[in-house]
């Protein structure tokens, strides 16, 4: 085969003689202040080499210790997967000569992981599937390279040696991209919870690696396995595994073997190509790292780990629809995001009902986010102002439309709704008197419909209301038009 | 068995050049190391943890707090090449 596979445009998931196998492997950095093992920062995006001392650089002399945060970070981790935690942790030495590892050998942990055989439940397909984890381990990053053909050289930059990392890896569960896709964001939501990462895969805080592999329906032997490398984002993810999918199906029907080998995912082009690389064959050797002594935690310790563990996203579904009320379908949206979720409970808690704050962040605040692109967190508006605005629009001060154009000018500016409305004159008329005069003229000039509505037909009644609200420009309180439109014809 | 190629394999991992008469010494090193470990392997361990260090340590930790980093002048004093505020290296992917 050449370097390049093109895709040919059909679906191999609905060949029934295949079946998908993936298993991923997902690099997690952790958010300490400082390094795993020396007291550099732990940042993104500072001048180059600036974050470096003798220990991340490996210079001789230099003897590592271990960050206590990242340790119970991995803890943290592991029990969110509901894995078993090591009590007796080492970390062990991958030997490999590259040019962003310094050492020539990266700390990492072989045998005594720190925790081991757990499993995420995830919604996938309209049902919960338990994707076990093989292991979550700690270990190093290793340096940023930047290949520049300018000057035909590597440059490397040691800010992001030595930064820690959780790795977090998944049984071969998985027979979709879709599937994978699905762990992926149930994994990267429970992590935010856990608040040990940003998980923000365009900083490289979170990576992912798949390794895919087919094999024939009812074959309980794993195939012939390639890594996918460079994937930037989850959807990313599945565009690579299904045309990696597609490439090794079209090749196991023309009789050829699968070459294990790590595959690059080129985003731009859409194809994976074969990694190219100086490197050799790996053999890491890894042995105990000697620079390191073992690390022994008690029961007593884990368990307080355990009982410090903040609530994840599927236990707050289960309260949010249990004990707040919520319906099913709101609640899974608001736990997508903790953010999210946190601005909820927090505008529940200031007095607002359940179903109209469920309305108004799941539709008219959600579309702010997604027409804006951002986060919750990137606006100005706080739980309290969204409280204000929902009991404007309820007690009538202004209408539901005004209200989602005064969402808007906060989110903006975030200024506030008084000014707002002030400034908009977007004070809902509830002026009697001239409502009345308006409703009059309007029944006069539309008998039929004032017929219909006498005759018992709901619609007509909301016909009239809507020529009222066009002729107050819509500042009108429709509530208060209602109620004078079924007084004045039941009375006339 | 420890034969020249397993040497030259082993040589060629670490980054080293070895000669022919390195190369032979080694094989006898290594041989005799691997001959000590198998009369070892005789002994019965069954319930013997496995030795993972040599002191009699544990839980050697730090606090997550900042410590003072290098400058980057510093940092890069002793690269053989740099450029741009990085370690210059020859060009690892064609």
């Amino acid at each position: 085969m050449g370097g390049m596979y093109k895709e040919q445009n059909f679906n191999f998931s609905e060949n029934m003689d295949f079946e998908t196998v993936i298993g991923l492997e997902v690099h997690l950095q952790l958010n300490t202040a400082t390094k795993i093992f020396c007291g550099c920062r732990n940042v993104f995006g500072v001048e180059a080499n600036t974050c470096v001392c003798p220990v991340c650089l490996g210079l001789p002399g230099s003897l590592p210790v271990l960050n206590r945060d990242v340790l119970f970070s991995g803890i943290k981790v592991g029990l969110a997967l509901n894995c078993s935690i090591n009590t007796f942790v080492k970390f062990d030495r991958k030997n490999y000569y590259y040019p962003d590892l310094p050492k020539g050998y990266q700390i990492s942990q072989y045998d005594f992981p720190i925790a081991k055989a757990g499993f995420l439940p995830v919604m996938t397909g309209g049902q919960e599937k338990r994707i076990g984890i093989t292991r979550a381990h700690l270990e190093e990053d290793a340096g940023k390279l930047i290949h520049d053909d300018a000057i035909n050289a590597t440059l490397v930059d040691y800010n992001r040696t030595g930064t820690p990392l959780v790795e977090i890896v998944s049984e071969p569960d998985m027979r979709s991209a879709d599937e994978a896709y699905d762990y992926l964001t149930t994994l990267k939501l429970a992590l935010q919870y856990l608040n040990v990462s940003d998980c923000d895969m365009e900083k490289g805080s979170l990576r992912c690696d798949a390794n895919v592999s087919i094999r024939s329906r009812g074959e309980t032997k794993l195939g012939t396995k390639t890594e996918l490398k460079n994937m930037n984002s989850f959807s990313a993810v599945k565009r690579a595994i299904d045309f990696e999918v597609a490439r090794q199906t079209r090749l196991v029907i023309a009789g050829e073997s699968i070459v294990q080998q790590t595959l690059l995912w080129n985003e731009e082009k859409g194809i994976t190509i074969p990694m190219r690389s100086k490197e050799q064959a790996h053999d890491y050797r890894y042995f105990p790292e000697p620079d390191l002594v073992p690390f022994t935690l008690t029961e007593a310790e884990i368990d307080k780990v355990r009982c410090g563990l903040p609530e994840l996203p599927y236990a707050r579904l289960h309260r949010l629809i249990e004990k707040l009320g919520v319906s099913e379908y709101d609640g899974t949206i608001i736990v997508q995001d903790k953010t999210f979720a946190d601005f909820f409970e927090s505008a529940l808690a200031l007095g607002v009902d359940v179903k109209k704050l469920c309305n108004w962040m799941n539709g008219p605040l959600m579309k702010e986010l997604n027409d804006r692109k951002c986060r919750l967190g990137d606006l100005k508006l706080t739980p309290g102002m969204l409280v204000e605005l929902i009991n404007k629009v309820e007690d009538g001060t202004v209408s539901n439309l005004a209200g989602k154009e005064i969402l808007a000018e906060v989110v903006a500016t975030g200024r506030k709704i008084e000014d707002i409305i002030k400034e908009k004159g977007l004070t809902q008329v509830s002026d009697e008197a001239l409502i009345g005069k308006i409703v009059d003229e309007i029944i006069l000039k539309n008998p039929q419909v004032v017929e219909q509505v006498r005759s018992g037909k709901a619609n007509a009644a909301g016909f009239l209301v809507g020529q009222a609200m066009k002729q107050m420009q819509g500042k009108a309180n429709p509530k208060i038009i209602n109620e004078f439109i079924q007084r004045r014809i039941t009375n006339v | 068995m420890i034969t020249k190629e397993t040497v030259n394999y082993i040589a060629s991992l670490s980054r080293l050049h070895i000669d022919e008469a390195e190369n032979a010494g080694f094989v006898r090193n290594l041989e005799d190391i691997l001959q000590y470990v198998a009369k070892l392997n005789k002994l019965d361990v069954a319930g013997v943890l496995p030795t993972s260090h040599v002191l009699k340590m544990e839980n050697v930790f730090r606090d997550d707090k900042v410590s003072p980093s290098l400058t980057q002048q510093e940092a890069l004093s002793f690269a053989i090449e740099s450029h741009a505020g990085h370690y210059k290296v020859p060009k690892v992917i064609e």
